[in-house]
């Protein structure tokens, strides 16, 4: 087990598994030569050469499609799409054509490809580098969504996404590229359905996912040591399908549920999540759940702003209380 | 093309056509759904293209004006036909419909709806194809409409870049849906706008099979050889509006009769009795035999055909 950094681990995953499979390629803007805006790609252009290292136009709608195209003849791409952002110019191909080949071909043809997109809000990016976009891709059918919250995470994620015959998306944050957690020594594969328990805890369960996980986890701590409240923290890293048994599992045992969010509320992680519970444990719960989400805002340039529309682990501490009719 | 391979691709031709016209018919019924594109009219372009090619060799992609070549690459009518009628045994079991035709067992790679998505699609798979070392072509099959899309330029651009073995097929039927070829493209010859990403084209008749056949040879023979993408207009026209709901109130009934004269069919047909290899009487014995095999063979499967399992609704959305 070592320490690295999460782009590390990204960049370790795609090693291993172009020295593993021929036909795993990667292809994006500034990924070769230049060696990868958050550095996941680093070092494999001198490795593996412009045939399988492809440093493409910025033209996401026609690389992306690209990319799918070469996986209907047994490539498997990563590709990398520089700022999720720029994923709306790819969506057609992501959602038309690589999402729904396998069904509206009856099973003959599929996309084993991967697309990698840096999410999340960073610092002062302004509206159109700051969107938080999982709520689009958790909602089309044929579409695995995993989201890493952990270098651990980043690393057997992606090399199981590669290895996957379905066309996968992976959910990064580019705050999270430095930072460091263990990994294993030997090859390691995270299966790209369910949930995992960061923290146990018996009084109520926090839902998140990449970034928001951290949150919970400070929460939890603040919790547990200034109010005496006993917090699970449940890491959703797979947006589509989500588990729907393991937040059934969680609620049944804490009665109690905050999901936090960094994307805005309507339509997201968060209404998901309270209509499974909904569905699976409803009598089980002692308190309505809540959400915790960003402001209904295109993500402002102030830094003032900026910090008032998007959540933390205050909030989420705050949404506990309340809970608990503390606050 | 020889002689003998004229006779049979006209035999084919007019089993395209006539599968269309039965196609249209069996709308009006109510037994096919959804929307319907046709394809009579642009018959030589098809098949001019795929002799010229390797059916079931070189991999195949193209728009939603699919039904045709799909058969032409080797895909069994019944199955097309079984897929118009939305059943289980129709080649996408009963999921695609007219739209989403897949044969991949003969590399037809499908019928995609959105206008210009296949574009990037075909110059993926000839990535594949570089890649692996084969010796075929990817060959995408649009509308001269299609070339008003961002990822055209996009796929263009990047198809000369790493010198992918493409053919792009460009079937100028003059219409994109109901807007005119002169009212959507300030640049009207297909075959210039590639100029500028230093990609080799040419522009041709698409009504006279041997004329799109030796463009097509020539097209074929430049892209397998490795020297990089090439783009082959084909001047054409359909004679059905671009669906099934469609006036064609954007286009004069003396221009399509003027387009009539030069039926791709008839041209072949005439050019044969003129060499003294066919009669009338043979071509309309021809006709006859293909209508009697579509209501026999094709049709009578395709209705006897029971409808998908609603329990496998879910089968084929992940692996």
């Amino acid at each position: 087990m070592a320490e690295i950094m999460y782009w590390e681990a990204l960049q370790r995953a795609h090693d291993e598994e172009m020295a593993r499979d021929p036909l795993v390629i990667c292809m994006g803007e500034d990924i070769g030569v230049a060696g990868g805006t958050y550095k996941a790609t680093k070092g494999l252009y001198e490795k593996y050469g412009d045939k399988r290292v492809i440093d493409t136009p910025i033209s996401e709608g026609g690389y992306t499609g690209l990319g799918i195209g070469a996986s209907f003849l047994g490539i498997r791409p990563v590709i990398e799409i520089m700022s999720v952002n720029f994923a709306w110019l790819a969506m057609d191909q992501m959602f038309n054509s690589a999402a729904k080949v396998r069904y509206m071909s009856g099973g003959q043809l599929t996309a084993p490809c991967v697309f990698r997109a840096a999410g999340g809000a960073a610092h002062q990016l302004g509206a159109q580098h700051s969107a938080r976009m999982e709520k689009v891709f958790m909602g089309i059918a044929g579409l695995r969504v995993v989201t890493p919250s952990n270098p651990k995470q980043a690393y057997g994620l992606l090399k199981a996404a590669i290895r996957s015959d379905d066309p996968v998306f992976i959910n990064e944050h580019e705050l999270m590229y430095n930072m460091k957690g263990d990994v294993p020594d030997s090859e390691y594969l995270h299966p790209l359905e369910g949930s995992e328990i960061a923290r146990a805890g018996s009084d109520v369960t926090l839902f998140g996912y990449n970034i928001s996980v951290h949150w919970c986890l400070q929460a939890a701590e603040i919790l547990h040591s200034q109010h005496n409240i006993s917090a699970e923290v449940v890491d959703l890293y797979a947006l589509s399908p989500l588990d729907r048994e393991g937040i059934r599992k969680s609620v049944s045992k804490t009665h109690r549920a905050v999901i936090a969010e960094e994307d805005e509320a309507p339509v997201g992680v968060g209404a998901e999540v309270i209509a499974i519970i909904n569905e699976e444990c409803f009598f089980e719960l002692d308190a309505a759940p809540v959400r915790v989400h960003s402001a209904l805002v295109p993500q402002p340039y102030n830094h003032t702003l900026e910090k008032a529309a998007i959540p933390d682990h205050t909030d989420v501490v705050r949404a506990v209380l309340k809970l608990f009719g503390k606050a | 093309m020889t002689l003998d391979d004229k006779k049979r691709v006209l035999r084919e031709m007019v089993l395209h056509r006539r599968f269309e016209e039965r196609c249209y018919q069996a709308y009006i019924e109510r037994k096919i759904g959804g929307f319907l594109h046709l394809y009579p009219g642009q018959e030589a372009c098809c098949n001019g293209v795929m002799e010229a090619a390797r059916p079931s060799h070189d991999y195949v992609i193209t728009g939603y004006r699919d039904h045709i070549h799909a058969i032409k690459c080797g895909a069994d009518p019944k199955a097309v036909m079984a897929e118009l009628y939305g059943k289980a045994t129709g080649c996408s079991k009963g999921r695609g419909g007219s739209m989403h035709i897949f044969d991949v067992a003969h590399r037809f790679m499908g019928g995609y709806a959105l206008v210009g998505g296949p574009f990037p699609l075909a110059a993926g798979m000839a990535k594949a194809i570089q890649m692996k070392g084969g010796d075929e072509i990817a060959i995408c099959f649009l509308g001269d409409a299609a070339n008003n899309q961002g990822v055209f330029h996009e796929t263009l651009n990047m198809s000369k870049l790493w010198n992918l073995p493409v053919l792009f097929v460009c079937e100028n039927n003059l219409y994109g849906i109901g807007t005119a070829l002169d009212r959507s493209t300030a640049v009207h010859d297909q075959y210039k706008r590639v100029c500028a990403y230093g990609i080799e084209s040419a522009q041709c008749d698409g009504q006279d099979i041997d004329i799109v056949y030796e463009h097509a040879k020539t097209a074929i023979d430049y892209v397998r050889s490795g020297k990089g993408p090439y783009f082959l207009e084909l001047m054409t026209y359909r004679y059905r509006g671009h669906s099934m709901s469609d006036s064609r109130a954007y286009r004069s009934r003396e221009e399509e009769e003027h387009w009539k004269l030069r039926d791709p069919i008839n041209i072949l047909r005439d050019r044969l009795i003129a060499a003294g290899e066919l009669t009338l009487e043979d071509f309309q014995q021809m006709e006859r035999d293909t209508d009697t095999f579509i209501e026999q063979d094709i049709i009578a499967f395709a209705e006897a055909s029971p409808e998908p399992d609603v329990s496998e609704l879910e089968h084929f959305v992940l692996a």
